[in-house]
């Protein structure tokens, strides 16, 4: 118990120590909303269904942040602590290789959950966005859909051969992804062809979920996009518990 | 001797068809400073990390410490000290951090404050690990294995990429553990290192242990030409050499003199004939016979990678 709280602390002092990935995490979101949101406003447009672009882009950016910790931070540091034998040395010696993965995986989350907070307070003081849901449930929609990417992450940091490969992967996922899906760009600006392509992308329904779930839509209508997303998570979890190495 | 602490017996690892541990078989006393040495590639790395549990070996038995590492690893590894070649830290934990964090991986914890003053990390224990020096990062590792006031210590290929200075500093460090009644289980490729530091010694090549005695037995058991140089003026009586039974032969030119023998006694024998004859000679130098010469006398190649 000792050793996880302080492999946690440590970790996350790790990721505050890393400019980058403070950046990506915490500030990018909130900055985009802010950049845009200066820009467009938040009047209520037939075009967003009577919302304002603030109420109705705010939860797509949740998604931003966790495909940005799922696909960036998970996969790059995990391989790297990997190739630098950080893993190994954590391997030799008395501690279960469970408290490493529980220490990232929390590390992540709360990082992630932070950045989220971060964006939600931008919106809603800055902008008066406007909240219809619940908040224990959009809470759990979006514990489900980081997990979700995070195990994403760790699958393409077992299945890479070395860091630089799970760099080059997560990089071709999460950037095309982030701007297909709905997640930086509102699909109703991007037209047809690119909602056609989003629907094969699994952060679409992150997107999608985050968007209902804010506007207070009941789970229940949401029931296929839950699925593809825990779908995600046990694939993930599966894959990388099968071939993950500690060097 | 005392005590076995580690006993290996028809260890086997392969990698594919490669045969990285090749049936090898040897035991560790309590108290000692035992050596594997040999060329990289010769299979130490593979045989020290299925010693610690690290490595499942393909067949074998193992006890350390009373213990199977192969199914009680994390167990043994509370009790004992690790050091693994080439690893790392992340580069944004500080000293002092790492200390706490592989403190309380451990259920035995000796007090640090000591140990980094005795590694003189006492002023780094702020510093981020990428900001540390070659040696200071091993001399770190040294303390992260001895955090759990471990009775065994498992150093892999300990000083290499240090330079000199730090070589010799990090040897005095390993001597110092072992005064405190550690056993210490160490890999190397410098024989320098094995000679000066080991009680006993295990040379592997290709997978395999082709020789195990203290450093001194290595020596005297192997048949090697020891060389005698001196120099004297010169004089025709030098030509009786030739009658002194422990030399093989000798060369002059000019002034100077090398003599080849197999005999221990060749030493005595010549300046008793020098002195005896009353010939002036000074520059006398005998040179050493290494380990490095006999891993040559064994495999017929140098070590030098």
């Amino acid at each position: 118990m000792k050793s996880l709280l302080r492999l946690t602390v440590v970790e996350m002092k790790l990721y505050l120590r890393e400019p980058m990935a403070t950046f990506f995490t915490l500030l990018y979101a909130p900055a985009l909303l802010f950049l845009f949101g200066f820009i467009y406003g938040n009047e209520p447009t037939p075009f967003f269904g009577g919302r304002g672009f603030i109420d109705s882009q705010l939860p797509a950016y949740m998604a931003l942040v966790i495909v940005t910790v799922g696909l960036m931070s998970v996969p790059i540091s995990t391989a790297s602590d990997r190739e630098n034998g950080i893993l190994k040395r954590f391997h030799s010696t008395p501690a279960s290789p469970a408290i490493y993965l529980f220490a990232n995986i929390f590390t992540y989350y709360i990082m992630s959950l932070m950045g989220v907070t971060l964006l939600f307070l931008v919106g809603r003081f800055i902008f008066h966005a406007q909240f219809e849901g619940n908040i224990f449930s959009i809470l759990a929609g979006f514990t489900i859909c980081a997990l979700s990417f995070f195990s994403f992450g760790y699958m393409i940091a077992s299945l890479a051969p070395t860091a630089r490969t799970a760099l080059a992967a997560g990089m071709i996922l999460a950037f095309p992804m982030m701007f297909l899906s709905g997640a930086a760009i509102p699909l109703e600006v991007l037209g047809d062809k690119v909602t056609n392509i989003s629907k094969y992308l699994p952060l679409t329904y992150v997107v999608r979920l985050m968007k209902g779930l804010w506007v207070g839509n009941s789970w229940a209508a949401h029931w296929l996009n839950l699925i593809i997303i825990l779908g995600l998570l046990v694939t993930g979890a599966i894959i990388s518990t099968l071939t993950f190495k500690w060097e | 001797m005392s005590e076995t602490i580690v006993q290996v017996e028809n260890l086997y690892k392969y990698y594919r068809k490669i045969k990285a541990v090749d049936d090898i078989s040897f035991k560790i006393y309590k108290g000692e400073i035992f050596g594997l040495v040999g060329p990289n590639g010769a299979g130490k790395t593979t045989a020290i990390e299925c010693i610690e549990g690290l490595r499942k070996p393909d067949s074998g038995s193992l006890k350390v410490m009373d213990l199977n590492p192969t199914t009680n690893g994390r167990t043994l590894r509370n009790s004992i000290g690790i050091q693994l070649q080439e690893s790392q830290l992340p580069g944004r934990l500080k000293v002092w951090e790492a200390i706490s964090l592989f403190s309380s991986f451990y259920k035995k914890n000796t007090e640090s404050t000591p140990l980094l003053k005795e590694l003189g990390l006492e002023e780094k224990k702020g510093s981020y690990f990428d900001k540390l020096s070659g040696g200071q990062k091993q001399r770190l590792f040294i303390t992260l294995a001895l955090l759990n006031d471990p009775d065994l210590i498992f150093l892999d290929e300990l000083t290499t990429g240090l330079d000199p200075q730090a070589r010799r500093a990090t040897w005095n460090l390993i001597t110092g553990i072992r005064e405190r009644g550690k056993t210490i289980f160490l890999t190397t490729h410098f024989m320098e290192e094995a000679e000066i530091l080991c009680d006993r010694v295990a040379i592997m090549d290709n997978g395999k242990i082709i020789a195990l005695d203290t450093p001194k037995n290595l020596i005297r058991n192997i048949s090697i030409e020891t060389r005698l140089m001196f120099s004297a003026t010169d004089s025709p009586e030098l030509n009786a050499l030739d009658n002194i039974k422990s030399i093989s032969k000798y060369e002059k030119s000019g002034d100077n003199i090398i003599v080849y023998g197999h005999d221990k006694r060749m030493v005595k024998d010549v300046v008793n004939f020098l002195v005896n004859r009353n010939i002036d000679f000074y520059d006398l130098q005998t040179e050493q016979v290494t380990l490095e010469d006999v891993f040559l006398a064994l495999t017929g190649k140098e070590i030098r990678n």
